[in-house]
C-alpha cells in the first residue's frame, strides 16, 4: 500500500469567484475583481495544505468558498465524492458538519450576548446530534480538551482573553468532530507566546482527531512550522505549489521568492538556529 | 531652524531614568515599573515585549501622551537637543511640550487608517506641522510636501488624494513622511508594520532604516515581533509586566539571552526554517524561576 498516494479528503477544481466593484467618479462605474481565478487545489486526508499570499490575494475568500460560505461563480469542490457547490439546503447542512471554521479575530467571531456553552454546544443542537445531557457532555470535554474548564461555560465571550477566546473558536468547530477545518489565520491576532500555544494545540488536535486542515496565512513562519504542504497565491491565482520543504528550499515563481525574501530576520534566525 | 547634523553626543539624545507609570485611582498598582534605557542619535532601540507589557505606554510617556487616567509616578525623561541642551520632558508644560512633538519628537502609530483624518488630503496632513513649527506657506510648502512624499517613494501628485484611496503600505508612507516632516531627532515608532502584509513590511522597515541612517535620528521601535528586531534594532529593550527583564545590544539580546523570560519568548518565535520545536511560555514555571 505504501506507493498507492495518500487519499484526497478535499478536492476543488477551477474555482472562480468575481465581485463587482464600484469605480469611476463617484463610484458610477463597475470593474470586475476577479478573486479567484480558477484556482485548483487538493487536500491530503490528516494533512495541513497552507494558502499563502499577501492582502487581496484571494486567500480568505477560498476559504469561504470551499465551505460554500459564498456562491462561487463556477468550479467545484468535492468532498466525499459530492460537489459541495451544487448542494443546497438541508443536503448542505448535513454534510457542513464535517467542514468546520476557525476564525482569525476572536473578538468578532464570537457572539458577545451567549455564553460559551452555548457557543461550543450550538453545532450539536443544530445538528441534533445527541440529547441534550450528552451534547452538555460534549461541550464540556471539549473545553476541557482546548484548555479551559468546566466553569468557563457560564461565562460570556468579554471574560476571556485573546488566547482564550481562539481556544473557545477552536472548541466550536471541533465538537461536531469534522473531519475538515478551515483556519483563517488563526493566530495571526495573537502575541507570539500565545500564538505558539494555539498552533501546538491545532498540531495535537489533528494527531487525536485525524483533522485535515486548510490553514490561510500570511506569516511565512508559522506556515512553516504547521503545512505539510503549500499554495501560494497572487492576485486571485495559484503560482506555486507544492510540499513546504520544496517550496522553502527551491522556490520555482518570482513572487515565491519575493515573498520568503520579505520574511523579517531570516538571516539571524538562521544564525542562530547554527548556534544552538 | 532646520538641524542638519545633530552634533551634540556627550549625552545621549533621550534618557528614560527609573520611569513608573501607575492608574490615578490604583497609585501602588504599577503598569510600568522603574524602566530605565537610553537611545543615542542615529540608533534604533526595540522595546520588545507581549501586550500589556508597558511597552506602548513607556513610549507615550516619552510624548507626554499618557491618557488622563494614568499618572507618571515617578521618573525623569531626558530629552537632549543641541539648542536647548538636556531638559525633562516630564517637568516641562504643555505649551513647550507642544513645541516638541512634531518637531524634535515625532511618532509614528500602528494603524494607518484610523491614525489619518479621512476627509483631509494627505499633502494637508503632511504640510499641518511644516505649518505649525517651521511656519511654511504656500509654494514652498508644496514644495516641501513633494519633496518628503518622494522620500518615501510616493508620487508627489498624491498629495491631492485622501487616505481612503491609498493602499495600506502608502498610508503608513504618509505617516512617516508626516513624522520626518520637521526633520525630528527621535522618531518613536509603535508597531508601525504590525498591520501590512510582510512584503509592505519589508519596503518599509527598510524606509525607516534609511532615514534614520540618512538623517541621523534616534529611533524607539516598539514591536513584539523578534524578525523585526533582528531586522533593525541596535539595542534591544525586553519588558515583561512593566518592567525591563534584559535590556543590550541586539547581538547580546537575540544571541545569548539571559533572563528567563527572554529565553522563553525568544522560543515561541517560529523559525523561516522550521527547525526549532516551537515552545509556548510557561508563566507558572517561570514564576517559580523569578522567585529562586
Amino acid at each position: 500500500m505504501s506507493n498507492v498516494s495518500p487519499p484526497v479528503i478535499l478536492q476543488a477544481n477551477h474555482l472562480v469567484k468575481t465581485y463587482t466593484q464600484r469605480s469611476g467618479k463617484f463610484g458610477f462605474g463597475t470593474a470586475l475583481v476577479r478573486a479567484l481565478d480558477n484556482v485548483s487545489i487538493s487536500l491530503t486526508e490528516g494533512k495541513t495544505l497552507a494558502v499563502v499570499g499577501e492582502s487581496g490575494s484571494g486567500k480568505s475568500t477560498l476559504a469561504r468558498c470551499l465551505l460554500q460560505l459564498q456562491p462561487l461563480d463556477s468550479g467545484e469542490v468535492l468532498f466525499a465524492g459530492q460537489d459541495l457547490a451544487r448542494l443546497e439546503g438541508a443536503a448542505l447542512r448535513s454534510v457542513r458538519k464535517n467542514l468546520q471554521m476557525v476564525f482569525q479575530d476572536p473578538f468578532a467571531s464570537l457572539n458577545p450576548r451567549m455564553r460559551v456553552g452555548e457557543i461550543v454546544g450550538e453545532g450539536l443542537l443544530i445538528h441534533q446530534l445527541g440529547t441534550a445531557s450528552e451534547q452538555q457532555q460534549k461541550v464540556m470535554a471539549m473545553l476541557k480538551r482546548v484548555g479551559l474548564t468546566e466553569a468557563d461555560m457560564q461565562k460570556y465571550p468579554h471574560e476571556f482573553s485573546g488566547g482564550q477566546r481562539q481556544r473557545v473558536g477552536i472548541a466550536r468547530a471541533l465538537v461536531l468532530q469534522p473531519k475538515v477545518v478551515v483556519c483563517d489565520e488563526p493566530v495571526s491576532a495573537l502575541d507570539v507566546s500565545i500564538q505558539a500555544q494555539i498552533l501546538l494545540l491545532l498540531k495535537e488536535l489533528q494527531a487525536e482527531m485525524a483533522l485535515s486542515y486548510v490553514f490561510i496565512s500570511h506569516d511565512l513562519r508559522v506556515v512553516r512550522h504547521i503545512a505539510d504542504d503549500i499554495v501560494v497565491m497572487h492576485q486571485g491565482k495559484v503560482v506555486e505549489q507544492g510540499s513546504v520543504v520544496d517550496i522553502y528550499t527551491q522556490p520555482q515563481h518570482e513572487y515565491t521568492r519575493h515573498l520568503l525574501a520579505a520574511i523579517p530576520g531570516k538571516k539571524s534566525v538562521s544564525k542562530k538556529a547554527d548556534n544552538a | 531652524m532646520t538641524i542638519a547634523i545633530h552634533s551634540h553626543q556627550a549625552a545621549p539624545l533621550l534618557q528614560l531614568l527609573h520611569v513608573s507609570i501607575s492608574p490615578k485611582k490604583a497609585p501602588t498598582r504599577l503598569l510600568v515599573n522603574d524602566v530605565s534605557f537610553s537611545i543615542a542619535a542615529g540608533k534604533t532601540t526595540c522595546v520588545v515585549g507581549e501586550s500589556g507589557s508597558g511597552k506602548s505606554l513607556t513610549a507615550l510617556s516619552v510624548m507626554g501622551l499618557l491618557s488622563k487616567q494614568l499618572q507618571l509616578n515617578s521618573g525623569k525623561v531626558l530629552f537632549n537637543t543641541p539648542n536647548s541642551g538636556v531638559q525633562d520632558l516630564c517637568l516641562l508644560d504643555e505649551v513647550s511640550l507642544q513645541k516638541i512633538r512634531g518637531a524634535k519628537i515625532a511618532m509614528i502609530f500602528q494603524e494607518p487608517m484610523t491614525s489619518l483624518n479621512p476627509v483631509l488630503t494627505v499633502g494637508y496632513q503632511i504640510g499641518e506641522s511644516l505649518t505649525a513649527h517651521l511656519g511654511l506657506k504656500g509654494e514652498g510648502l508644496k514644495a516641501k510636501i513633494a519633496d518628503l512624499l518622494e522620500m518615501v517613494g510616493i508620487l508627489p501628485s498624491r498629495a491631492n488624494s485622501y487616505p481612503d484611496e491609498l493602499s495600506g503600505g502608502q498610508r503608513q508612507r504618509v505617516m512617516i513622511a508626516m513624522s520626518i516632516a520637521c526633520e525630528p531627532l527621535l522618531l518613536i515608532a509603535d508597531e508601525p508594520t504590525t498591520a501590512l502584509d510582510v512584503t509592505v513590511q519589508a519596503q518599509i522597515l527598510k524606509l525607516l532604516d534609511d532615514l534614520k541612517t540618512r538623517m541621523n535620528m534616534g529611533m524607539l521601535f516598539i514591536t513584539h515581533d523578534f524578525g523585526v528586531v533582528a531586522d533593525i534594532a541596535d539595542n534591544v529593550v525586553v519588558m515583561f509586566r512593566g518592567e525591563i527583564v534584559e535590556s543590550g545590544t541586539k547581538e547580546e539580546v537575540l544571541g545569548n539571552p539571559q533572563h528567563l523570560y527572554t529565553k522563553a519568548l525568544l522560543a515561541c518565535v517560529p523559525d523561516a526554517e522550521g527547525i526549532k520545536q516551537l515552545k509556548p511560555i510557561d508563566y507558572a514555571w517561570l514564576n517559580k524561576g523569578e522567585a529562586a
